[in-house]
């Protein structure tokens, strides 16, 4: 089976070669600007997280085209809108691919989605950056997974919520991929640390009723609760928390929050005092951020989203790329990965962004902020964190022709207990 | 026994919820055979116009009792008189039109209001103690509020003028003109009047949920699967199905999980449907409405 | 008469589907030619709702089903066999045999109307819940692991009898432009033989129909299953159009568009369905690539727009034109010839053409 889909990758490869080779020629003619595809959610249940990527996204290209462009050359940049629905995701991806025949394509929110289109970029050799925090455990030479994942952000939460507020964990989180496995990255981290999770309670989507599980809360008496709940109707979690006076008695930390802006969505007394990290706050308080911001609130107006990581990260994501860009000389998809892999860094408004060369990932600061009045505080700063967890299952430069999620069904499938 | 007391109010509490939620639908389908997928961007309208006037200064309460019912109702005999009223009779086009009228819906509080709007109310009534355990108080306030709507929506059918002609308006809407009834009228304000229950459910969801403008999505299936369950008599059938679907739904999720009590609360429905092909009130209400 | 057109316009119809299956490949670009096999995919799975709702009156508010279940049957399969041809069949299959079950526990029970429709979308809501969570390792048939919300990687067709040739996506397009066609006149045939003119009967008038003596739970269990088979088709080829299934498929929104396709298109035809799941599929499709106004607003407005100016749907709607400029036509000739022969006898008092 393995053998016949790396054949027909092959095979389709060649004939879609061949299909583009007139493409080729004629962009060899009229060559005179770079081809950029972004896809991601500007509609649907999804455009929360989409809607920021997508203005970031289009701030830095226009920045980079403003200062006289990529070698010489302006960025064309299309933005394609799937709508929160993973059907359109592949038909984007294949008419970026084979019909725009980007340079390299920016796509992708939840891990189905990259599950869905990474093969197609992979079949029609077309360079592709991921810029969400997700899971971790993607292992794939054609691909660059710019966000944060649990060994970066959770193994510093965890312990400090865990020296603050005691050893007991709760645990809740969103029922599908992402949520069971950072539940269990938490759980891991817990026990590493030496406290005792209590139990874990995962929700489907689209549940706005917590009252039971708040109760089994209750029941339970945990030191603290962590969260890796996930979109719009979740929200009503940390409400309905608040309203049985649960969050001045059992505080809540959380992977997720913060990622939507959910932070605005309560109100500030709901929100106090809750704690989550992540490789960029809009109020991290370094010139270059401050920069950053400024010029976002100037093209998208005062009340532009607040800037999440994924924002952020999107916009960092196409400043690291033309770096790649830039040491290769050309587009052209082979060098410029090779170029990425010396590896390159782009000095951000999240501080130093580096490509890790064995998983292309980024070594990248994290930071780790309470909750104050819907605005984040940050407590703490951990500089350059290498993305440990996808180190454990990949290594590129040892096996450079590999294209796996390792962490697909969980952390137990992949060897980490 | 504080356990106890907390899970009952608790499973309570989710069937005040399906109540809240289902009763807009159940007086628009039940009385007007009108299948409204907009249900769910109704309860959302209902959220955003607490949200958007209470950032405005607007007293919580004042936004919540008076405010989104109206604005909601409004905006829903408009919806009637412009597009509704074309379709009566046709109730498969109805479908069409109220998918369209949602995406709509969606699509122009995102434009005005962006992806998300940033909150400043949270639950009043603070949280209540029973024992060792806490409830909110506020959730208290829902479950008596439900009782109290579904009480005023029976006697508004049953015993006033307006229920009366509205309902002979549904069952023979020649005859009642006939009898020198403005159907038009009728039809128009019944169709406000359950946009404003689901304004209203939404409004008084709004500080303990997320507002955004696709929340709708979650409220529309468990709200038509409970009222279709239900049956044709829209209040005793709305009210069962809710205690049945809500108070399995709430058991299930504290005793094996959350995911599990929506498929409990589906898998019911079903088996109910086989059971009384034509809901509960098919079967045992008969008469009643 | 009515008969013969309706052959008619079928053959038209299917001429143009066959140019199509050997124009396009040499007309579009890969790309085009790749997401082609989606939409035929979807266009087929509307061709099942509209055989089952448009010919037999069931509304069924979850053809997602049968339709996802043809997925999932397809790949889970293909992934244990290691070779497609087998899989296609055991797809089918699958979802005509689940389909024949709920059919059977809905049809013997009675069910029907919108208590059906929820039945229906329920069962599908129930898959949606179950398959998104199970991503952990122990969640397997056989091989197949099913990967929860980001669902699993479909195997691509390979030709009959050789599971090493794996067929091209042109080659896929040409199965599946083939497979539209052959269910196209499949369904045509259906319709036309005495089950299909019985299922008629049923949805114009289910008590008639029974005091005539026809089984009328087994009729609509029939033609609930074939339409289930068919969706089932239609999931093979949306797992390959699209590389992947996942528990998506099943949710609220597609299950709610394949209903949209078929008023849209026309209840009651055929062609109107496959139509309207292709119309719809490139309005969204290409709303998608502009950000200029909200998607949702603009599809709310056309969709608002439509059900009022286009009532019975595309295809019911331009034959109601076509007819009406025919008859109009006809009318003014006659009218003219009444005239000449009016102008040339004498002329008769204006009333008697009032009639």
């Amino acid at each position: 089976m393995k053998l016949d889909r790396r054949r027909f990758l092959q095979t389709t490869s060649a004939t879609a070669a061949v299909l583009a080779a007139p493409g080729i020629i004629g962009r060899a003619i009229a060559a005179d600007t770079i081809k950029m595809v972004g896809i991601l959610d500007q509609s649907g249940g999804l455009d929360i997280y989409g809607k920021p990527m997508v203005d970031a996204t289009v701030l830095a290209v226009e920045e980079i085209n403003a200062a006289g462009g990529l070698l010489g050359k302006q960025i064309d940049l299309k933005m394609y809108d799937p709508q929160s629905t993973i059907q359109f995701y592949t038909q984007y991806a294949t008419q970026a691919a084979a019909g725009d025949k980007a340079d390299v394509v920016h796509a992708g929110i939840t891990s189905a989605s990259r599950e869905a289109i990474r093969p197609t970029f992979d079949r029609f050799k077309t360079l592709y950056f991921y810029n969400t925090l997700y899971e971790g455990g993607v292992c794939d030479r054609n691909t660059f997974c710019t966000g944060s994942t649990p060994a970066q952000t959770v193994e510093k939460l965890v312990p400090y919520a865990m020296k603050k507020w005691g050893k007991k964990v709760y645990i809740v989180a969103a029922d599908y991929n992402y949520g069971q496995i950072t539940a269990d990255w938490v759980e891991k981290y817990v026990r590493d640390n030496g406290g005792e999770s209590v139990a874990t309670e995962f929700f489907p989507l689209d549940v706005t009723n917590f009252g039971p599980t708040i109760k089994k809360i209750q029941a339970a008496k945990p030191d603290l609760v962590m969260s890796a709940l996930v979109g719009g109707a979740h929200v009503s979690f940390y409400r309905q928390y608040a309203a049985s006076g649960m969050n001045s008695s059992i505080p809540i930390a959380s992977t997720t929050f913060g990622v939507g802006n959910e932070h605005i969505l309560i109100s500030a007394e709901e929100g106090n005092g809750m704690i989550a990290a992540y490789s960029y706050f809009e109020e991290i308080d370094t010139p270059a951020n401050k920069a950053f911001v400024a010029r976002f609130k100037a093209k998208y107006g005062a009340d532009a989203p607040y800037l999440n990581e994924l924002a952020a990260r999107s916009y960092e994501a196409v400043y690291l790329w033309a770096e790649g860009v830039k040491k290769a000389g050309t587009v052209e998809r082979m060098a410029v990965i090779e170029a990425l892999e010396t590896p390159v860094s782009y000095d951000g408004p999240s501080g130093k962004l580096e490509i890790e060369p064995k998983t292309h990932h980024a070594v990248q600061n994290v930071y780790l902020a309470e909750l104050q009045n819907q605005k984040f505080n940050i407590l703490e700063t951990y500089a350059q964190q290498q993305p440990a967890d996808t180190l454990l299952v990949c290594d590129l430069k040892a096996n450079p022709n590999q294209a796996k999620f390792y962490f697909e069904n969980g952390l137990e499938a992949a060897g980490i207990k | 026994m504080d356990l106890a007391i907390a899970l009952a109010l608790q499973v309570i509490y989710g069937i005040a919820n399906l109540v809240l939620v289902s009763l807009g639908l159940a007086i628009i389908f039940g009385m007007m055979r009108v299948i409204n997928l907009a249900h769910g961007e109704f309860i959302m309208l209902g959220g955003y116009t607490v949200v958007v006037s209470t950032n405005h200064g607007v007293n919580l309460w004042f936004a919540m009792f008076i405010l989104a019912p109206v604005v909601v109702g409004l905006i829903g005999v408009i919806v009637e008189r412009v597009l509704i009223r074309f379709l009566y009779g046709r109730m498969v086009d109805t479908l069409l039109a109220t998918w369209g009228l949602s995406l709509l819906f969606i699509g122009l509080i995102t434009t005005i209001f962006g992806a998300q709007t940033a909150t400043t109310i949270s639950a009043p009534l603070g949280p209540v103690p029973i024992g060792d355990y806490t409830t909110s108080g506020y959730e208290l306030f829902l479950i008596f509020i439900a009782i109290v709507l579904s009480v005023l929506v029976y006697i508004g059918l049953k015993f006033t003028k307006l229920g009366l002609v509205a309902r002979g308006t549904m069952q023979a809407a020649d005859m009642a003109s006939a009898l020198g009834v403005s159907t038009s009228k009728v039809y128009a304000i019944t169709f406000g009047l359950g946009a404003a229950v689901s304004g209203f459910a939404g409004a008084l969801l709004a500080p303990i949920t997320g507002v955004l403008p696709t929340i709708g999505a979650t409220y529309i299936a468990k709200a038509f699967i409970t009222v279709i369950s239900g049956g044709a008599a829209i209040l005793a059938g709305t009210t069962s199905a809710s205690v049945l679907l809500g108070g399995i739904n709430g058991i299930v999720s504290f005793g094996i999980g959350p995911t599990m009590g929506e498929v409990a609360l589906l898998v019911v429905a079903i088996i109910l449907l086989r059971l009384m092909p034509r809901g509960i009130t098919g079967r045992f209400f008969r008469k009643s409405s | 008469m009515i008969r013969s057109r309706e052959v008619r316009w079928s053959l038209v119809a299917g001429a143009i589907g066959i140019i199509f299956l050997f124009a396009a490949p040499q007309v579009f670009e890969l790309f085009a030619i790749i997401n082609l096999t989606t939409v035929l995919a979807l266009a087929i799975l509307a061709l099942s709702l509209g055989l089952v709702w448009g010919y037999g009156g069931i509304l069924c508010f979850g053809q997602t089903t049968f339709f996802g279940l043809g997925a999932y049957a397809y790949t889970i399969a293909a992934i244990n066999i290691g070779e497609t041809t087998g899989p296609i069949f055991i797809a089918i299959f699958v979802a005509a045999a689940f389909a024949a079950i709920l059919g059977y526990f809905i049809f013997y029970g009675r069910v029907s109307d919108v208590y059906l429709a929820v039945i229906t979308l329920t069962v599908t809501l129930i898959f949606y819940s179950l398959l998104r969570r199970t991503s952990g390792p122990e969640y397997k048939i056989g091989n197949a692991l099913l990967g929860g919300f980001n669902g699993v990687t479909s195997p691509p067709l390979n030709v009959p009898g050789d599971p090493s040739n794996i067929l091209f996506p042109e080659h896929v397009f040409y199965v599946a432009m083939a497979a539209l066609i052959l269910a196209y006149f499949f369904c045509v045939w259906l319709t036309r033989t005495h089950f299909g003119r019985v299922m008629v009967a049923i949805r114009e008038n289910e008590l008639r129909a029974e005091l005539l003596g026809y089984d009328i739970r087994l009729y609509k269990l029939a033609l609930f299953a074939i339409g289930g088979g068919i969706a089932g088709m239609a999931g093979v080829l949306f797992a390959n159009g699209i590389g992947r299934v996942t528990p998506d498929i099943f949710n609220l929104y597609n299950t709610a568009l394949t209903i949209i396709w078929v008023i849209v298109g026309g209840r009651g035809t055929l062609i109107g369905p496959i139509l309207g799941a292709i119309a719809l599929f490139y309005l969204i499709s290409g709303l998608g690539t502009q950000a200029t106004v909200n998607n949702n607003l603009v599809l709310g407005i056309v969709l608002i727009v439509f059900v009022l100016l286009v009532p019975r749907g595309i295809v019911p709607g331009v034959i109601g034109i076509w007819d009406r400029t025919q008859a109009r036509s006809k009318l003014l000739r006659k009218e003219k010839r009444l005239r000449r022969r009016r102008t040339t006898r004498q002329p008769e008092p204006e009333a008697a053409n009032d009639g």
